[in-house]
């Protein structure tokens, strides 16, 4: 499967490719600079340059998407589990959750500085609602007789987190963290533009201004390939924690 | 072993048990016959101690129960297994809660799995098995942990014809080597009939019926003229009910 995927990601690549050369071609300006060009400069930049800017936007990403994992599923926890909370919390969620916080990044600046602080804050919180909604749900839908079969054979306590309630939501968190990562680099691009002289979105708008393209398409393909790492680690995880859903899929494709 | 008197339970206004009284001797077993809805699956979890009853005691060896026993052995209705863990890690995990060292669950549940017939699943996840693979692995699952009373309800009913007696054999065959006392709730009656000392007939929560069952432990007892007189009784008994 893992192999399958991987040629699926070589194919996507040559497409992308293909269509950017054709692209290069037709404009023939210095707008569009040839994939060939970029590559080079890619490799030719990769340690020096590139590998400190991917580095502290993978820094800001990775803090940011832990922390809306840890707090998030705390509350997603809460809110499942305990009825009375969830009829406090939920009408706040929903009240939230649809707001476009990128709005908040100036206001998260003046409360907790230029630094990186506000960049990861924003992305945590563009992550969190998800993590919440997601794990409030999945931990509703848990079938309540694994509580009794757990019980049966004396799990109690945090164990029953442990055996039953974290396997049986990962799934679905894993499918939100894939569903938020990518709207999570948009934002972060957005958000390197504003107090920061590193970060993979600081160095593509620099080279803009600068009106260096080259430059600019190799920083697009850096951040590309950051996110293809992060779908990759996340892929990892799944076929690692969950591969019991695949195996059960594939039962029913049989059945079927 | 157990002794069961004046049960009752209701969810939230609706009354599910009503009135229960029934004892099971050591080493002695008891079926439960009802249609779908009456209460069996409730009486089980009220037994293993997962609900509390609104009224009345279960006694087992003299205590009263009010939690969970750790040598009470339960099989519930969908076998209880855990999709995201292996037939091994699924078997482990009542053992992994008591704190035995690894060696020591390694051993046990290769044991019991050996039992069951079942080794060379071990590294599967329920969802790759047949019905009666898992129920065999929820067997282990409940005897790995040793216990001198078992709670089925309904095990056997999703299996086919075969495999259903092959896994009643399987039971009576433990229950004779160990001298288990089981409880075992059915909405079939020739599985009452063979694996029932007594049997009780179960309606809207009340036991309606309570006959005794002088061929049980018969291996051969399907064969039997008195077998198949045990089971029209029965069938009378039931239909005679609906009557009411
Ligand atoms: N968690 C629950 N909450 C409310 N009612 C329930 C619940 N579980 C079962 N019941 C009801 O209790 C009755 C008995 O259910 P159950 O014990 O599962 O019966 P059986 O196992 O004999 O089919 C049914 O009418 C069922 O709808
Ligand atoms: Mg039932």
């Amino acid at each position: 499967m893992i192999k399958r995927s991987r040629l699926n990601t070589l194919y996507g690549a040559i497409f992308i490719i293909a269509i950017w050369w054709l692209m290069h071609l037709f404009y023939s300006s210095s707008v569009i600079p040839s994939p060939y060009i970029v590559i080079i400069n890619f490799f030719n930049k990769l340690l020096p340059v590139l590998i400190p800017h991917i580095a502290m936007s993978l820094y800001r990403i990775i803090t940011a998407v832990l922390l809306a994992v840890i707090v998030g599923i705390s509350i997603g926890l809460l809110t499942g589990v305990n009825e009375k909370v969830d009829q406090f919390f939920s009408p706040v969620i929903y009240l939230l959750y649809p707001i476009p916080k990128i709005a908040f990044l100036p206001l998260f600046m003046l409360l907790f500085g230029l630094g990186n602080s506000s960049k990861i804050i924003l992305i945590m919180v563009i992550v969190i609602f998800q993590i919440i909604v997601t794990t409030r749900d999945s931990v509703k839908n848990i079938n309540p007789e694994y509580f009794y079969s757990a019980r049966s054979v004396g799990v109690k306590g945090w164990k029953i987190y442990r055996h039953v309630i974290f396997p049986a939501i990962l799934p679905q968190i894993l499918t939100a963290l894939r569903i938020t990562v990518g709207t999570s680099i948009a934002v972060l691009f957005y958000a390197e533009n504003f107090a920061t002289q590193y970060g993979i979105g600081y160095y593509i708008m620099n080279s803009w201004i600068m009106v260096n393209y080259v430059d600019m398409f190799t920083g697009i393909l850096a951040i590309s390939i950051l996110g293809l790492l992060i779908f990759q680690v996340i892929d990892l995880l799944e076929e690692k924690y969950c591969h019991w859903v695949k195996v059960g899929n594939q039962e029913e494709r049989e059945i079927r | 072993m157990i002794k069961v008197s004046n049960l009752d339970f209701s969810y939230q206004n609706e009354k599910v048990v009503e009135n229960i009284n029934f004892s099971i001797k050591e080493g002695k077993s008891l079926a439960i016959i009802g249609p779908s809805g009456c209460g069996k699956s409730t009486l089980i979890y009220l037994l293993a101690g997962l609900l509390k009853p609104d009224e009345g005691v279960i006694k087992i060896n003299g205590n009263i129960i009010n939690n969970i026993r750790k040598k009470t052995g339960v099989i519930l209705q969908n076998y209880g297994l855990f999709p995201w863990k292996t037939v091994f890690d699924n078997v482990a995990l009542g053992l992994k809660v008591r704190d035995y060292d690894k060696n020591k669950i390694d051993d046990m549940v290769k044991n019991a799995l050996e039992k069951m017939g079942i080794s060379e699943l071990h590294n599967k996840f329920p969802a790759e098995l047949s019905g009666g693979q898992n129920q065999r692995v929820a067997i282990a699952r409940s005897l790995v942990l040793n216990p001198d009373l078992l709670l089925m309800d309904e095990p056997f009913s999703a299996l086919d014809a075969l495999t259903r007696e092959e896994m009643q054999n399987l039971i009576l065959k433990i229950h004779k080597e160990n001298n288990l006392s089981y409880l075992i709730v059915t909405h079939n009656i020739d599985e009452a009939v063979f694996l029932g000392q007594e049997i009780a007939v179960m309606k809207e929560g009340k036991f309606i019926h309570m006959i005794d069952n002088p061929y049980f432990g018969d291996i051969k007892l399907r064969e039997k003229e008195e077998f198949f007189e045990l089971c029209k009784e029965l069938r009378v008994m039931m239909s005679e009910d609906d009557l009411l």
